[in-house]
């Protein structure tokens, strides 16, 4: 069989693809970019939080969530690995992240303004992100397939850490259960949107689908992210911002709103609030890194005799 | 800036023992400057939840491995080798413990 033939086999049969299979130019080209993606988002994901690390209210919450934002360096370094099994390079990987040529997800574009997004983020942004990598788990390549169920076993307490912040400060005084609301109004709707643009304007989603690295249309994961938060709301106390939200019996799912897909394409185009400002910091932590890199390889040259 | 080349540590394989009785199995890969190096990074990324009591790393530019295009002249021998299993031989019910 010639190597076209074992990819299509593969595929057929819902086996794995390894990085030294013969694979179609298109499917490389796209595993690196969908692997680099949501690599560059875990990164880039620290900084929202991360910023609430040294104002966390308590020891509990600082430990919380300094393992929190560890597992997403962790989340990012697994997939980076994955993405160099198909021959990526690490750093050309981030230049192009600090270039601009490959994108993250839009949603960290969006300002931590309290401590309760940091509850909501672990909530809707986790809660999202595990309805989107589920079923990356069984993507047709392995090294990226074997990544997501490592990752997702890990998003589990992300998303019940926050859960559980944000039940705390319903619990507490009128002002902290108004921050709650606040942070709830303002991340739903960008939670809605990483799911990507709806299905008729998804125009690579046939193909990502035919090779297996994409389960589920962008609009049928939405929906069951919508079906799976509004109990929870109301079990938080909290409103989602959306007056179209209601049950719809016939379909047996929440009818809700459409986002404002102008924003999306907005913010994924560079014009968030804070896309200057996460790119920027990421470029200064991998410059004022550098020389920390050049010593450690140095140093390895030094004690092996060999230069790394 | 550093040059492209030295912008990133050498490769490395990572293998975890889960406990005590099982095999190291592979989990991953990482970068590193050096072997010592490399342990610390694979405790702190692959056994951040108790997932480990022993690490290996090896550099994978020194893991030799088999070719996806040698995998017929490689595996398809032992493939007609029926009677290297005990399925193969037919032994009357009767017999007890066999």
């Amino acid at each position: 069989m010639t190597g076209e033939e074992v990819f299509t086999e593969t595929i057929a049969k819902d086996q794995r693809v390894e990085p030294r299979d013969w694979m179609p130019d298109g499917y490389r080209r796209t595993m690196i970019r969908q692997i680099a993606q949501h690599a560059h988002s875990e990164i880039i994901g620290m900084q929202p939080e991360g910023e609430w690390i040294t104002r966390a209210p308590s020891l509990r919450r600082k430990a919380i969530l300094l393992a929190k934002v560890q597992d997403e360096a962790g989340h990012g370094l697994y997939l980076y690995s994955a993405a160099e099994t198909l021959g990526a390079d690490r750093g050309d990987l981030t230049r192009r992240l600090i270039e601009g040529r490959q994108k993250y997800s839009s949603i960290f574009n969006y300002p931590t303004l309290s401590f309760a997004d940091v509850g909501v983020i672990g909530w809707l942004v986790d809660g999202a992100a595990i309805c989107n990598q589920v079923p990356l788990c069984r993507s047709s390549f392995g090294p990226y397939a074997r990544a997501m169920i490592r990752i997702c076993k890990e998003e589990s307490f992300h998303q019940r850490q926050g859960y559980e912040l944000l039940l705390t400060m319903m619990g507490g005084t009128p002002a902290q259960r108004d921050m709650v609301q606040d942070a709830v109004n303002r991340w739903w709707w960008p939670s809605l949107m990483m799911f990507g643009p709806p299905d008729d304007r998804s125009p690579n989603s046939a193909q990502s689908m035919a090779w297996k690295i994409k389960r589920h249309s962008n609009d049928e994961l939405r929906q069951r992210f919508v079906d799976m938060t509004v109990p929870q709301a109301e079990a938080l106390g909290v409103t989602l911002p959306d007056p179209s939200l209601a049950w719809n019996a016939e379909r047996g799912h929440y009818d809700f709103g459409t986002p404002d897909w102008a924003e999306l394409t907005r913010v994924i185009s560079g014009d968030g609030p804070c896309n200057a400002q996460r790119i920027e910091r990421r470029r200064r932590a991998d410059e004022d890194g550098a020389w920390v890199r050049e010593a450690a390889a140095a140093h390895a040259a030094k004690q092996t005799g060999v230069p790394a | 800036m550093s040059d492209e080349i030295r912008h990133e540590w050498p490769l490395f394989e990572v293998f975890v023992r889960a406990k005590r009785g099982l095999n190291h199995v592979h989990v991953g890969s990482l970068r590193a400057a050096d072997h010592t190096m490399a342990l610390h990074h694979a405790r702190d990324l692959y056994t951040r939840r108790n997932e480990g009591v022993s690490i290996w790393v090896v550099r994978s530019d020194d893991v030799a491995a088999s070719s996806p295009d040698e995998k017929e002249a490689f595996f398809a021998p032992s493939g007609d080798k029926a009677y290297r299993h005990p399925t193969y031989y037919s032994i009357p019910d009767s017999v007890p413990h066999i």
